[in-house]
């Protein structure tokens, strides 16, 4: 465990925003209150936290359904994320996108995707484009175990291997794509193995770990930076909720579930933190507390906001 | 002024706004060295190097879509697929990525890129390599459809493409590569959503697009012999389409003839024809007729592709059957 106490505790701050900000919607969404139908990444925070704190502003990710974690983790403003989820004009897309739709390019978030699979060829992109103009900025494509059988993403590691580019393929196997579990889809138990087919380093890692995860991450993100190409590291992880929010879950059992949930990645890294003398325990329930507050005030933000225009609703078609 | 043809005309725009800015570059199918399958890129890859001239796998998802996520990272890709017909392969990208990025994202991103794809049949390539489906993309909110039929107008157009902030599908007839015609030597322009009066007439409008211009042009021709006057209108672009242009022709032909070589059922004349119906209904003398291919796929045998094709002894028949 490094003991960059700042990482350190960014990368708590950071689950635990992902956490209170997916139960927050958890609830709102229950009431009632968000249109549409959201994606919850409980569960699955430490892939998205280990991830993008290898990352700075200039880096690049492209995210997924399920992309609220990502996002977070990778900067996005949670006033305008909430206020966006909410269908609000504050939102980060005015509310035209929702919550698949979330970008903020600025930041190198290249957008939330509501296509299973959508987002590889578009990271590859984003690398190529920093190939291209010699930066030594990186790409994080987050992808899931069902977008892992797409022909988009196979076309995507073959391009971005052959042509060597800064991209790294954070795959988050949560086991099932929408109901259907892994070994009905795929036969393959270990999908970084794919990675030999391409030529590219695979690498397996707990994605319930942190600080596994950051490890790895890391790794690849230098290797890309020095030019030597992309790797496939695959995030063994779970999701707690359905697919969306209203999903009976009647495809898993509740046994599988608790066997999970006992391995939550927040506790396990608060533990490491703690036994590590790095941050007490008093520290942590206060960065919670800090993180509370922060996210009451996105929610108040978010609630107070006008919806759209309806002028704006033929706005931005065209640049 | 140079007489060029075609695929001059659109290696010339390419090689003209590669040099005037760097953010520019090619990738697709054999467009190095081979210099593209019809040789649109011939001498490009030469002249600026395999960096900014890219052979990619031929695998159109991530060409469309790394050229998307490129031009929405500040780069201003032009990728080719080697036939419009493989398009079916990357829809995905092109539709619901790289066209509604912007929309989607509350206007905070652009897309500049340029899809090149030739189309049309006449080369004996069979149904998957000939069709004509600028419908397809007429029907996308976001997106600019370019479809060029003289050389002039090629190049001015890809110019505006690459040089547009938003997505553009550039449609190119492959059987158009050869045609000649005065093309400027310098850089210029040509607008898209700016209708061209190809030749002008006083008795029927015809509007024609890509390949079917000539044959417009020819059936004016054998109906000016008649005394039958033909005004051609060139669209040019079909997204965004100048409507104003076609109407005006209208209210002054009173009489219109819709030909392209899309099938004609849901094509883009179906759009044309709704929208003079919708906004001349008054002004026109008799029904309006679309003269289009069949509704088949593009057949193999030769026989059986010239009759797919229309050409202008239907426009002439279509005209005369108005009157």
């Amino acid at each position: 465990m490094s003991h960059d106490k700042e990482i350190m505790v960014k990368m708590y701050t950071t689950m635990n925003k992902i956490r209170m900000f997916e139960s927050m919607l958890q609830e709102y969404f229950a009431a009632g209150k968000i249109p549409g139908f959201v994606h919850l990444y409980l569960g699955e925070e430490a892939v998205a936290v280990g991830a993008c704190a290898c990352l700075t502003d200039r880096d690049s990710i492209t995210s997924t359904h399920r992309g609220h974690g990502h996002l977070i983790a990778k900067g996005g403003d949670l006033k305008l994320m909430m206020a966006e989820i909410f269908g609000k004009s504050t939102g980060y897309c005015k509310g035209k996108g929702g919550s698949m739709h979330i970008a903020d390019v600025d930041l190198g978030i290249l957008g939330a995707n509501g296509i299973v699979g959508g987002g590889g060829p578009l990271a590859t992109g984003a690398a190529l484009a920093a190939k291209y103009r010699k930066t030594q900025d990186v790409t994080v494509c987050f992808f899931g175990d069902g977008a892992s059988n797409q022909g988009t993403t196979q076309e995507s590691l073959n391009l971005a291997s052959a042509w060597k580019l800064p991209v790294v393929f954070v795959n988050e196997n949560n086991g099932y794509g929408i109901s259907c579990p892994q070994c009905k889809s795929m036969a393959v138990t270990d999908i970084a193995d794919r990675a030999a087919a391409y030529d590219m380093p695979g690498v397996v890692v707990d994605g319930n770990d942190v600080l596994a995860v950051h490890e790895a991450v890391g790794e690849a993100v230098k290797r890309a930076r020095r030019g030597e190409g992309p790797t496939l590291i695959e995030c063994k992880t779970y999701r707690w909720r359905g697919h969306f929010e209203g999903d009976a879950c009647t495809y898993r059992c509740v046994e599988e579930l608790n066997e999970w949930m006992a391995k939550d990645p927040i506790p396990r890294f608060e533990e490491k933190l703690v036994e590590s003398g790095l941050v007490t325990a008093a520290e942590l329930e206060g960065i919670k507390a800090a993180v509370k507050k922060e996210l009451d005030a996105a929610l108040e933000f978010a609630q107070s906001s006008p919806l759209p225009e309806l002028s704006a609703l033929l706005e931005d078609v065209y640049a | 002024m140079a007489k060029k043809t075609y695929l001059q005309a659109l290696n010339e725009a390419l090689a003209q706004e590669m040099e005037r800015d760097p953010n520019v570059f090619i990738l697709g199918e054999d467009v190095g060295r081979f210099g593209g399958c019809f040789g649109v890129t011939q001498g490009l890859f030469d002249r600026f190097g395999e960096e900014r001239v890219m052979d990619t796998p031929i695998t159109e998802s991530v060409i469309v879509g790394a050229a998307a996520g490129a031009a929405a990272s500040g780069l201003r890709p032009v990728a080719e697929l080697m036939f419009v017909d493989f398009i079916g392969v990357a829809l995905d990208q092109l539709f619901n990525q790289a066209v509604k990025m912007r929309y989607m994202f509350g206007g905070k991103a652009k897309v500049p890129m340029v899809l090149r794809m030739p189309q049309g049949a006449g080369i004996g390539a069979a149904a998957q390599h000939s069709q004509s489906l600028e419908a397809w993309f007429m029907h996308i909110p976001g997106l600019k459809v370019a479809i060029p039929s003289s050389p002039a107008d090629a190049k001015g157009m890809l110019i505006s493409a690459i040089r547009d902030d938003n997505p553009v599908v550039f449609l190119e007839h492959k059987l158009l590569y050869g045609v000649e015609g005065d093309v400027p030597e310098e850089s210029y322009t040509v607008e898209f959503g700016k209708a061209d009066i190809k030749r002008e007439g006083t008795d029927v409008t015809v509007v024609a697009t890509s390949k079917m211009v000539y044959s417009a042009l020819e059936a004016a021709e054998t109906l000016a012999k008649d005394g039958i006057s033909i005004e051609v209108v060139d669209p040019r672009s079909l997204l965004p389409l100048d409507t104003e242009t076609i109407l005006n022709s209208v209210r002054k032909t009173h009489a219109l003839v819709i030909a392209h070589e899309a099938v004609g059922f849901a094509g883009p004349g179906a759009e044309i024809a709704a929208q003079v119906a919708e906004k001349a209904f008054d002004y026109l003398d008799a029904p309006i007729t679309r003269v289009a291919a069949p509704f088949c796929p593009v057949p193999f045998s030769p026989p059986l592709e010239q009759a797919f094709i229309p050409g202008a002894d239907e426009i002439v028949k279509a005209v005369r059957a108005l009157r």
